[in-house]
C-alpha cells in the first residue's frame, strides 16, 4: 500500500510537468472526431446515430498515443530497471501506471464529449451516467493497455505492436461501452444499460486482476 | 546439434502421413458417398472439412495457451517452442476456418460474412494471435520473447469467452447459438473420419514446427565460438 502510494505520487509528478502530452491527445481525440464527421457527411440524423462509436473509437485511437507514451519517461537512464531493484513491488508499478493511464484517459473521454455534442448534435440526457460509462470503458483500455505499452516499448516497432495487440483484446469494451452509450443518448427502453455496464464490470474486474499477476513477469528480467 | 538429434521428425511426418491420408478418405467419403442434404444440396459438403478445422483450431489454441502457462511456471524452452507451434497453428487453422465460413455463407446466407458470434469471436482470436506472432517477431531476447508471448497468449485465451458473449448480447436480434443437431450417420462418418484427419496433420506439423523452433533456439542461446588460441 506504501508502494502504492509512492508510485502514485510519482505518477502524478511524472504527469503534473508533462501537461503538453495530454494536450496534445486530446488534441488529436478531436481532429480525430473531427475527422470521423466526413466520413459520413452533414447529416445530422445519421451523426447522432453514430456518435457513440465515433466516440469510442476516437478515444481508442488516442488511448494508443497516451499508452506508448507512457513508459517513456521509465525506460530513460533505466528508471524502470531502478525500481524493481529497489527493490519495489511490480504490482504496485503496474497498478500506479494503469490507474494513471485510467485517469488521463477519462479526462480525455469527458472532455470530447462536448466537442461531439458540438459537432455530431448529440443529446446528452444523463451526462453523470455517461461518465460513469467512460470511466468503465477507460478502465477496461487502460489495464490490459499499461501491460501491453510496458512489453512494446522495449520491442522494436513499438506503435505498430501496441494496437495490434490490444485492438482484438479490448474488443468486448468497444462493444459494451458503445452499446451503452447509444442507450444513454438515443433513449433505453428496455434497460439494458445494467448488463452493458455488468459486462464492462466483469471485463475490468478480470483484466485489472490478471494484467497486475503478469506484469512481474514481464518487467523482472 | 544436440537439439536435433533428439528430436526425431520421423514421429512428425508419419502423424502428417496419417493425417493426410484420414483426410482423403473423410473427403472422398463426404464428397461423392455421402447423400445431398435437404436444404443445402451439395454446398454442405463443406462443413466436413468446415467443422473438423474449427474444433482443431480451437485445439491448436488451447495447446498455445496450456504450453504458454507451463512455460511461466516451469520456465523451460521447450515450453516456448511448443507455444510458438500451437499459436501458428492455430493461426493458420483460423485463417482457413473463416475463409471455409465465407465459402459456405455466400450461397447459403447471401453473404460472405455474418456477425454471428462464433465467426466474430474467430475473427478476434484470429488477430489476437497474428498480434502475438508479430510480437515474437519484433523481440530479439529469447528470454523476453518467450514470457512477453506468453503473457500475451494467456491474456488473449482468457478473454476469448468474454468476447464471445459480448458479441451474442450485442447480436441478440440476430441468431442465437444453434444446438447441435442430430447427424445421422452417413454424416457422422465422414465427418469424425476428417476430424482426425486434421488432428493428426496437426499434430505432426506442430512436431515439426516445435522441433524448428528449438534448433533455431539452440542456435540463438548458444554461447559464441570460442577464439582460436593461438
Amino acid at each position: 500500500m506504501k508502494q502504492l502510494a509512492a508510485a502514485l505520487y510519482k505518477e502524478w509528478l511524472l504527469q503534473s510537468r508533462a501537461l503538453a502530452q495530454l494536450l496534445a491527445v486530446l488534441v488529436f481525440g478531436a481532429t480525430a472526431l473531427l475527422l470521423f464527421s466526413f466520413a459520413v457527411g452533414p447529416n445530422y440524423e445519421l451523426l447522432r446515430a453514430i456518435a457513440p462509436g465515433f466516440l469510442w473509437l476516437a478515444l481508442l485511437l488516442s488511448s494508443t498515443l497516451t499508452l506508448a507514451e507512457s513508459f517513456q519517461a521509465e525506460m530513460e537512464h533505466r528508471a524502470l530497471e531502478g525500481q524493481i531493484l529497489l527493490p519495489a513491488n511490480p504490482a504496485a508499478l503496474y497498478y500506479a501506471k494503469a490507474l494513471a493511464n485510467w485517469a488521463q484517459l477519462t479526462l480525455l473521454g469527458i472532455a470530447l464529449v462536448p466537442l461531439m455534442v458540438a459537432l455530431y448534435d448529440a443529446q446528452l440526457p444523463r451526462p453523470l451516467a455517461l461518465a460513469g460509462i467512460i470511466a468503465l470503458g477507460t478502465a477496461g483500455l487502460s489495464a490490459p493497455g499499461t501491460l501491453y505499452a510496458a512489453m512494446t516499448h522495449q520491442a522494436r516497432s513499438r506503435q505498430t505492436l501496441l494496437p495490434l495487440l490490444l485492438f482484438p483484446l479490448v474488443v468486448p469494451v468497444l462493444i459494451a461501452a458503445v452499446k451503452a452509450t447509444s442507450l444513454l443518448m438515443l433513449g433505453d427502453p428496455m434497460s439494458q444499460i445494467g448488463s452493458w455496464a455488468l459486462l464492462l464490470i466483469t471485463f475490468d474486474a478480470i483484466h485489472w486482476s490478471l494484467c497486475g499477476l503478469l506484469f512481474g513477469r514481464v518487467v523482472e528480467d | 546439434m544436440a537439439v536435433s538429434d533428439r528430436l526425431n521428425p520421423g514421429a512428425g511426418y508419419a502423424l502428417m502421413v496419417v493425417g493426410a491420408l484420414l483426410l482423403a478418405v473423410g473427403s472422398y467419403i463426404g464428397l461423392f458417398v455421402a447423400p445431398s442434404e435437404s436444404y443445402m444440396g451439395d454446398v454442405y459438403r463443406i462443413l466436413y472439412v468446415h467443422v473438423p478445422t474449427a474444433w482443431n483450431a480451437l485445439l491448436a489454441f488451447t495447446f498455445a495457451f496450456g504450453s504458454a502457462v507451463a512455460f511461466l511456471i516451469r520456465g523451460d524452452f521447450k515450453w516456448d517452442a511448443r507455444h510458438e507451434a500451437g499459436a501458428e497453428m492455430g493461426v493458420v487453422l483460423a485463417g482457413l476456418l473463416c475463409c471455409q465460413g465465407s465459402i459456405w455463407a455466400k450461397p447459403t446466407w447471401g453473404v460472405w460474412w455474418d456477425w454471428d458470434p462464433r465467426l466474430t469471436t474467430t475473427a478476434v482470436m484470429f488477430f489476437a494471435f497474428v498480434g502475438i506472432l508479430a510480437l515474437r517477431r519484433f523481440v530479439e531476447d529469447p528470454v523476453k520473447r518467450a514470457t512477453w508471448s506468453a503473457v500475451a497468449t494467456i491474456i488473449a485465451y482468457v478473454d476469448v469467452p468474454i468476447v464471445y458473449f459480448s458479441v451474442r448480447w450485442w447480436n441478440s436480434l440476430h441468431q442465437m447459438q444453434s444446438s447441435p443437431e442430430t447427424v445421422s450417420a452417413p454424416f457422422l462418418i465422414p465427418l469424425r473420419t476428417n476430424a482426425f484427419g486434421i488432428l493428426f496433420l496437426m499434430a505432426g506439423l506442430i512436431t515439426l514446427r516445435t522441433r524448428l523452433a528449438r534448433m533455431r533456439l539452440a542456435q540463438e542461446m548458444a554461447p559464441p565460438l570460442p577464439e582460436v588460441a593461438s
